[in-house]
C-alpha cells in the first residue's frame, strides 16, 4: 500500500504512526500582518527570510497564501515561490498553496517541481467546478486539501461535517481518479468561546469529525488551521498557546495527519498549568455550559506576558555546552566566540591538550563526515579549519608551558614543532596528536602552483592528519630527505603545468630508487588517472594513488592508512590501473598518425586575397605598469574561481544551484568583499606587456617575426605544432601557423604577458600567520582571477586601439564565450603544448623587465598569477587541440628548435603519440 | 499481436544507444544538415541533429536499423529537441511539427521493416521528448533568482505540439528524458495527458531522469526519491535513469528506484564517464558487464544505452538481457 508522501527537494513520507506534519503558517498574509506588510512592500527578501526561518524552526510544509484585496494574487504566489525555489534549505519541504482563487492555486502548482499540497478546494461552487479544479491539480501532480463546505454553506457541526467528507471522498476516488492518500480533508477548525453558544461545539466537533474520517474513508489525511480556534483570545499569547497545546492533543489522538501551526505556539500538554488546562478543555471539550465566560475571567491574568517563542530561537546555540558549542562554531565556521568558549574548555579540562583532543576534535570529525557526505561543501570546511586553527593557536602558550613543566618527565604532548625543519601550514592543529599520522605534500620542483595542494592539505588536517607541508618549487631530494627524517606516511606530489608531470616520474624514480615504501599521491590540475598510471605507476613499486580532488584525498588517505583496508586498497588499486594501462595501449593502436609532409599538404587553409590580414594602426612593444585593477574587475570570469573551491556549475547560474547555491553565494561575497579590499587598499599591483610585429609564415608550420615592414630583420621565430592525428576526410590538420600569411602577403603577429600577482605572497603569509587558511586560498584564487581579467582586457585594448580593428564593445559575458575576432592562445595549451616557445615570447617582449614575471625551470611563470600568449587577429584563426603528434614532426621540431631531440621530448611528454 | 505490457513480463526489453554518437560518425557537414529551402538561414545549422531527419533521412533510418539489427525492441525517435522552445536556438522553430512527424515516420518504417522479418520479436517506436534548453526552476539571472526564462504554460504549449506531431507519425511509446529540471519533465507529462484526453488515445509512457553527479540530485536539486514522488501521479510504463553517469556510477539510484518504484524500471546509462578529452570510451563488454549486474540483481525491465554507446554495446546489451528475468511488476495495493 503507498502511503502519502510530497516533496521538495527531499520527500515528506507519512508513515503510519508518524508524527503529526507540522505545516508552517507565517508565509499567510492572512495570518500573519508582518508577512502581509511585506509582501505590500514588495519586501521579498525579507518574505523569504519568514519562510527560511520557518523551516528552521521545524516547519516539515510550508504553507504560502496571498489572499488580500490589494495583492495580485497570482503575481505575488509565483514570485514568492519562484524565489523560495532559489533557496536549497528552504525548497527542500514541500509547499502546501493557499489560496481562496483556484487562479491563484494553479500559478502556485506551476512553480513547484516537487509534489505540493494545493489548499484548498470544496463543493462550494458544485461538483461541475470542484471535479474541474480535481482535474488540473491531479494533472500538476498535487495531493488537495479538500474543506467540508458545499452548495449550502460551510459545515459547522458534525453530521454536516462527516456528509460533506464522505461526498468529496467518493467524487475524488471515483470520478477524478485521486489515491485516497492525496486526500486531505479539512473539516473546519472554527473559534470557540464567542460568546454565542452555536459556537460551544465547534473544537468537540472538529475531532469528533476527524475521528470518523480517520474510520471510515481509508487512506484519506485530516489537516485544519490551528490558530483559528483561539481567535477570541487574540493578545493573550500564553492562553492561546495553551488552547492550541490542548487543541492539537485531542485532535491529534483522533487520528489528525497535519495541521497549519505556529510552531512556535505549541507547547507541551504537560506543561500546561492545571488549573488552565482544565478551563482550556472546559471550552474545547464543550464540557460545561459556563466554560467561556469561565475561561474569559481566568485568562486575564495572563495578558501581556511575553510568548515563549520571542525568547528562543537565534542565539539559541550559545545555551548548550561548551563541547557543543565548540562543536557548532567548528561546523558553521563561526569565529565570533572561538576564543572564550576554548577558554572555558582549558579551564574545564585538565590538560589543554585535552581540548583539542576532546571536544575540538570531536567537532572536526563531524565536519569530515559532513564533508565526506556531501552534506558540507569545500569553503565551508576551510572555514571550519580556519575556526579550528584558532583555537588551536589559543591553547598554545598554555600548550607552551605544560611543556616546560613535563620537561623532566617523559616528553611531551608535542610531536611535531620541534626542530622541524620546515613550515607546516596544512591547516590543521599543529603538533597537537602525538600518534597522528603525516602526510608529506609538496608542488615539485619547477612549479609554483599550489591553489589545491593547499586545500587537500587544509582537508586532511580536517580529518585529523598531520600535515607536513613543503610549499612550492620542491626539489626532489627536499622532499625525500624530509619524508625520512620526519618518517612520513604518505607523500603527495602537486603540479599544474605540464613539465610537472615529467618531474613527478623523477620523484617515484628517486624514491624507488632509494627504497622508499610510502605510498605516492599524485595531483594537480594537468595530472590524471592515465597519466598516473601509465608514465608514473610503473616506476615506483610501491603505491602509486591519482586523486582527482580535495574530496577524493579523504578516503584515499584513510584507506592507504588503514591497517584493514590498505591491502585490499592497494591490489584494486594495482588493478585498476594496470587495466587504466592496457586500455591506453590499445587507444594508442588504433590511433593512426599521418605523416609530417601529408598534415602540412592537408593544412587549414586561407584564401589571403579572399580575407587579407588586418593590419594594425601600430607595432611594437607597449607596456602597461600598474594598470587601475578596479579596472579588471567588470572583466573577472568567475567560473573557474568556483571550480578551484571544487563547486562545479556555471557562473551566474552557480550561485542559484540547487546543491551548491547557498555556499557558492556565500563564497561569493566573501570573494567580493575581499576583492573590494584588494582594490581599494592597492593589496597587488599589475603589470603588463603587449607587442604586434610583423610576420608571415615560412616553412609550413613556423611564424617568422621581423623587425622592419620590409621583413628583411628577423626578430625572432614562434614555432608551432600540426595536428597529425587521423581526421575524416576533407577536415584540415591545424597548426597556428596557418592562420598568419606567408611571404609576399604582408601579415602580423602579437604576443602578451600579464600578471595581477605582485604582493600576493606577503598577504598569503599575513592570513597563514593569522591562521586563516581561507583567506590565503581567497586572495590567491582572486589574483588568478585578476590575471586572467587582465589579459582579457588587454586583449580588448590590443583589438580596439592597438591593432584597432574591432569597433563594437563586447559584454563580458561574450568575451568569456570568445565571441571576439581573433585569439589569444598561450605555450602549454592545447594549441600550442609547447612550452618551450615561452622564453621567446618573453625575449620579444622583454616581458620580464616590464611585468617582473620569471620564468622558472619548467617555464611555470612566477608570480603565478601571470598569463602570456600569442595574438593572432585573423578572423578564421579558432582555438583547437593539437593533440598527439607523432615522431617525424618531434624529429622535426626538435630541429628547428635547435633542440635535442630526447629534451623536446621530454617537454611534449603528454603530447606524443608513441613511446619515446 | 503482443503489446509492450506483455513483451516486458517474459523479459528484459532492450532500448537503443546513442543517436548522436553514430551522427558523429557519419562526420557530416553543414550541407547535409541544411534543408534546401533554407539556403540563406543566417545561422550555423550543423549538430541540429533532429534537421537530418528531413535532410538525410537514410541516415537516420540507417541508424534506427543498426540499433534494431543489433537487437533494440525500441528505438528513439530523433526528435530529442525537436521542441519550439530547443529550436528556437537555431530559429527552427517552423520546421518542429515537420521534425516530429518526419522522425516519427522514420523509426516507424524501420521498426516496421524488422517487425516484419522477425515476427515473434516486433519493435516499438519511442517518441523521444528532451528537457529543452531553458528551465521553469532555476533563473538564469543571478541578480533576479525570482526570474524564469520560461514558464510552465509556455513549456506545456511547446511539448503538447511535440507531442501531438509524434502521434501524428504513428509511435507507440513516449519517453520523457534526460529529465534535469522536474518541472520541466511536469510540464510535458501535462501536456501529455491534455493531448491524451482530446484525442480520447493513450499511450504507454517511459520517465527516465538524470542525476547529474555523486550529490544524487537532479540538476534543479532534488532528490532521486522527492523526484520520484514528484512523478507519481503520472501513470508510467516505466521510471528509470539516463545520462551524465555510467552505469557505475548509477548503481545507487538505480537500486532506489527498483526498491521504490511501481511502475517498471529503466536504465541506460552513458558509456561510462568521458575521458579527459571528452570522448566516452567505456567498451561495450564493460557496460553489459555492469549492467548485468543490474539485471542479476532484478532491478531492471528495459535497459539501453546514452551517450557514447553504439550498436555494439547494444548488442552486448541485449545478449547480457537474454541470461536475466526482468524485475517483477510490484503488485499494488
Amino acid at each position: 500500500m503507498s502511503i502519502p508522501n510530497y516533496s521538495g527537494l527531499e520527500p515528506l513520507r507519512i508513515f503510519k504512526g508518524a508524527n503529526f506534519v507540522n505545516i508552517g503558517e507565517r508565509t499567510n498574509v492572512t495570518g500573519s500582518a508582518a508577512f502581509r506588510k511585506l509582501i505590500k512592500e514588495g519586501n521579498y527578501d525579507e518574505a523569504v527570510n519568514v519562510a527560511r526561518q520557518q523551516v528552521e524552526n521545524g516547519a516539515q510544509v510550508i504553507d504560502v497564501n496571498m489572499d488580500e484585496g490589494l495583492i495580485d494574487g497570482v503575481q505575488a504566489m509565483t514570485k514568492l515561490l519562484n524565489l523560495i525555489a532559489a533557496e536549497p534549505d528552504i525548497a527542500r519541504v514541500p509547499v502546501m498553496v493557499d489560496s481562496s482563487k483556484f487562479s491563484v492555486i494553479e500559478a502556485g502548482l506551476k512553480c513547484l517541481q516537487g509534489k505540493g499540497i494545493a489548499n484548498s478546494i470544496s463543493l462550494k461552487e458544485g461538483e461541475e467546478e470542484f471535479l474541474r479544479q480535481a482535474k488540473i491539480i491531479r494533472r500538476l501532480g498535487a495531493a488537495a486539501v479538500v474543506m467540508c463546505f458545499d452548495e449550502k454553506g460551510q459545515a459547522d457541526n458534525y453530521e454536516r461535517r462527516i456528509a460533506i467528507a464522505q461526498r468529496v471522498y467518493d467524487l475524488l476516488t471515483t470520478v477524478a481518479g485521486f489515491p485516497p492518500h492525496d486526500i486531505i480533508i479539512d473539516p473546519n477548525i472554527l473559534t470557540v468561546a464567542t460568546g454565542m453558544s452555536e459556537h460551544d461545539r465547534y473544537a468537540i466537533d472538529y475531532i469528533e469529525a476527524v475521528r470518523w474520517i480517520k474510520q471510515n474513508l481509508p487512506g484519506a489525511l485530516v489537516s485544519g488551521g490551528v490558530s483559528n480556534v483561539s481567535f477570541s483570545f487574540r493578545g493573550n499569547e500564553p492562553v492561546r498557546e495553551a488552547i492550541h497545546t490542548a487543541f492539537l492533543y485531542h485532535a491529534i489522538q483522533a487520528g489528525m495527519d497535519m495541521g497549519i501551526v505556529n510552531a512556535g505556539q505549541i507547547g507541551v500538554y504537560d506543561d500546561i498549568p492545571k488549573d488552565l488546562l482544565e478551563h482550556v478543555e472546559d471550552v474545547l471539550l464543550a464540557r460545561r455550559p459556563d466554560a467561556t465566560e469561565r475561561m474569559v475571567t481566568f485568562a486575564e491574568q495572563f495578558k501581556g506576558a511575553p510568548s515563549a517563542e520571542v525568547v528562543a530561537a537565534q542565539a539559541a546555540w550559545r545555551e548548550g555546552t561548551v563541547e557543543d558549542r565548540l562543536k557548532h562554531a567548528l561546523v558553521h565556521g563561526v569565529t565570533e566566540y572561538i576564543e572564550a568558549d576554548t577558554e572555558e574548555a582549558r579551564s574545564k579540562y585538565s590538560e589543554p591538550v585535552l581540548v583539542i583532543e576532546g571536544p575540538l576534535m570531536a567537532g572536526m570529525n563531524v565536519v569530515g563526515d559532513l564533508f565526506g557526505s556531501g552534506k558540507m561543501f569545500l569553503p565551508q570546511v576551510v572555514k571550519s579549519a580556519r575556526v579550528m586553527k584558532r583555537a588551536v593557536a589559543y591553547l598554545e602558550p598554555f600548550l607552551e608551558e605544560k611543556k616546560k613543566q613535563n620537561a623532566a618527565s617523559p616528553p611531551g604532548p608535542l610531536s611535531q614543532g620541534e626542530g622541524d625543519p620546515t613550515p607546516s601550514r596544512g591547516g590543521g592543529p599543529p603538533g597537537t596528536r602525538q600518534g597522528a599520522k603525516k602526510v608529506l605534500l609538496a608542488t615539485v620542483k619547477g612549479d609554483v602552483h599550489d591553489i589545491g595542494k593547499n586545500i587537500v592539505g587544509v582537508i586532511l588536517a580536517c580529518n585529523g592528519w598531520q600535515v607536513i607541508d613543503l610549499g612550492v618549487m620542491v626539489q626532489s631530494a627536499t622532499i625525500l630527505k624530509t619524508a625520512r627524517e620526519l618518517k612520513v606516511d604518505i607523500i603527495g606530489l602537486s603540479g599544474l603545468i605540464t613539465p610537472s608531470l615529467d618531474e613527478m616520474v623523477h620523484v617515484a624514480k628517486e624514491m624507488e630508487r632509494e627504497g622508499f615504501e610510502t605510498p605516492l599521491l599524485i595531483g594537480g590540475a594537468t595530472t590524471s588517472r592515465v597519466h598516473t598510471a601509465v608514465r608514473i605507476a610503473p616506476h615506483y613499486s610501491k603505491p602509486v594513488v591519482h586523486v582527482i580532488d580535495a574530496s577524493r584525498s579523504v578516503p584515499v588517505v584513510s584507506n592507504l592508512l588503514s591497517d584493514n583496508e590498505r591491502v585490499r586498497f592497494e591490489a584494486e588499486i594495482k588493478a585498476e590501473y594496470a587495466k587504466v594501462r592496457t586500455q591506453y595501449e590499445g587507444s594508442q593502436r588504433e590511433k593512426e598518425y599521418l605523416p609530417l609532409p601529408e598534415v602540412r599538404a592537408k593544412k587549414f587553409k586561407i584564401d589571403w586575397t579572399e580575407e587579407p590580414p588586418v593590419a594594425p594602426k601600430s607595432t611594437g612593444v607597449f607596456s602597461y605598469r600598474n594598470y587601475p585593477l578596479k579596472d579588471l574587475v567588470p572583466y573577472i570570469d568567475w567560473r573557474p574561481f568556483f571550480m578551484a573551491w571544487e563547486l562545479a556549475g556555471k557562473y551566474p547560474a552557480i550561485l542559484t544551484d540547487a546543491v551548491v547555491g547557498t555556499e557558492a553565494t556565500r563564497l561569493h561575497n566573501d570573494a567580493l568583499k575581499m576583492l573590494d579590499r584588494m582594490v581599494k587598499e592597492q593589496w597587488i599591483q599589475a603589470h603588463g606587456v603587449a607587442g604586434i610585429w610583423p610576420a608571415n609564415a615560412v616553412n609550413d608550420d613556423d611564424i617568422a617575426l621581423y623587425a622592419n615592414a620590409d621583413r628583411t630583420a628577423v626578430l625572432g621565430t614562434c614555432q608551432t605544432m600540426r595536428q597529425q592525428s587521423k581526421k575524416a576526410p576533407g577536415v584540415p590538420y591545424i597548426a597556428l601557423a596557418d592562420f598568419i600569411a606567408p611571404k609576399g602577403t604582408p601579415d602580423f603577429l602579437g604576443g602578451f604577458a600579464v600578471t595581477a600577482g605582485h604582493g600576493v605572497d606577503e598577504r598569503v603569509k599575513r592570513f597563514e600567520a593569522a591562521h586563516d587558511d581561507y583567506s590565503a586560498i581567497l586572495v590567491k584564487a582572486l589574483a588568478d582571477r585578476l590575471a586572467e581579467a587582465f589579459a582579457e582586457k588587454l586583449h580588448e585594448i590590443v583589438r580596439e586601439e592597438l591593432w584597432g580593428y574591432e569597433t563594437a564593445p563586447f559584454t563580458n559575458e561574450q568575451l568569456i564565450r570568445e565571441e571576439y575576432q581573433g585569439i589569444r592562445p598561450a605555450p602549454g595549451y592545447p594549441a600550442c603544448p609547447d612550452h618551450t616557445t615561452k622564453p621567446e615570447l618573453f625575449r620579444l617582449l622583454d616581458a620580464t623587465a616590464h611585468t617582473g614575471i620569471t620564468l622558472t625551470e619548467s617555464l611555470a611563470m612566477y608570480p603565478t598569477a601571470a598569463v602570456s600568449g600569442w595574438y593572432f587577429a585573423h578572423p578564421r584563426s579558432k582555438y583547437f587541440g593539437v593533440g598527439r603528434v607523432g615522431r617525424d614532426q618531434v624529429q622535426d621540431l626538435a630541429q628547428r628548435k635547435g633542440m635535442d631531440q630526447q629534451e623536446m621530448e621530454r617537454w611534449l611528454g603528454s603530447n606524443l603519440g608513441y613511446e619515446p | 499481436m503482443n503489446t509492450i505490457e506483455q513483451l516486458a513480463e517474459g523479459r528484459i526489453l532492450i532500448l537503443d544507444g546513442a543517436m548522436g554518437t553514430m551522427i558523429q560518425r557519419l562526420g557530416l557537414s553543414e550541407e547535409d544538415f541544411r534543408p534546401e529551402s533554407m539556403k540563406d538561414h543566417p545561422i550555423h545549422l550543423q549538430g541540429n541533429n533532429e534537421l537530418l531527419s528531413l535532410t538525410r533521412p537514410d541516415a537516420i533510418r540507417t541508424i534506427h536499423e543498426q540499433y534494431l539489427e543489433a537487437g533494440a525492441d525500441i528505438v528513439e525517435t530523433n526528435t530529442f529537441s525537436a521542441t519550439r522552445i530547443a529550436q528556437g536556438e537555431h530559429k527552427c522553430e517552423h520546421l518542429v511539427r515537420e521534425m516530429n512527424i518526419r522522425s516519427a515516420q522514420l523509426a516507424r518504417e524501420a521498426c516496421d521493416k524488422y517487425t516484419a522479418l522477425h515476427p515473434s520479436k516486433p519493435r516499438f517506436v519511442a517518441g523521444a521528448i528532451g528537457p529543452m534548453n531553458k528551465t521553469a526552476s532555476l533563473s538564469p539571472d543571478v541578480n533576479d533568482p525570482g526570474y524564469r526564462a520560461v514558464t510552465f504554460d509556455e513549456l506545456a504549449s511547446a511539448y503538447r505540439e511535440q507531442v501531438e506531431a509524434l502521434m501524428d507519425g504513428g509511435v507507440d511509446l513516449l519517453l520523457v528524458e534526460t529529465i534535469f529540471d522536474t518541472l520541466n519533465a511536469k510540464a510535458a507529462f501535462y501536456a501529455i495527458e491534455e493531448v491524451f484526453e482530446a484525442r480520447g488515445k493513450r499511450l504507454p509512457l517511459m520517465c527516465s531522469v538524470t542525476i547529474t553527479d555523486a550529490s544524487g540530485r537532479t540538476l534543479s536539486g532534488q532528490t532521486i526519491e522527492a523526484f520520484m514522488i514528484s512523478m507519481a501521479h503520472v501513470p508510467l510504463f516505466s521510471l528509470g535513469l539516463n545520462c551524465a553517469l555510467g552505469a557505475a556510477q548509477m548503481r545507487p539510484y538505480l537500486e532506489v528506484i527498483a526498491e521504490q518504484a511501481s511502475c517498471r524500471t529503466s536504465v541506460y546509462p552513458n558509456a561510462g564517464l568521458p575521458d579527459q578529452m571528452g570522448e566516452y570510451r567505456e567498451t561495450p563488454e564493460v557496460t553489459a558487464k555492469l549492467v548485468g549486474e543490474f539485471m542479476k540483481s532484478g532491478w531492471v525491465n528495459v535497459v539501453g544505452g546514452c551517450c557514447g554507446t553504439t550498436p555494439e554495446h547494444i548488442a552486448a546489451l541485449a545478449e547480457e538481457a537474454s541470461k536475466h528475468q526482468p524485475r517483477p511488476l510490484p503488485v499494488s495495493a
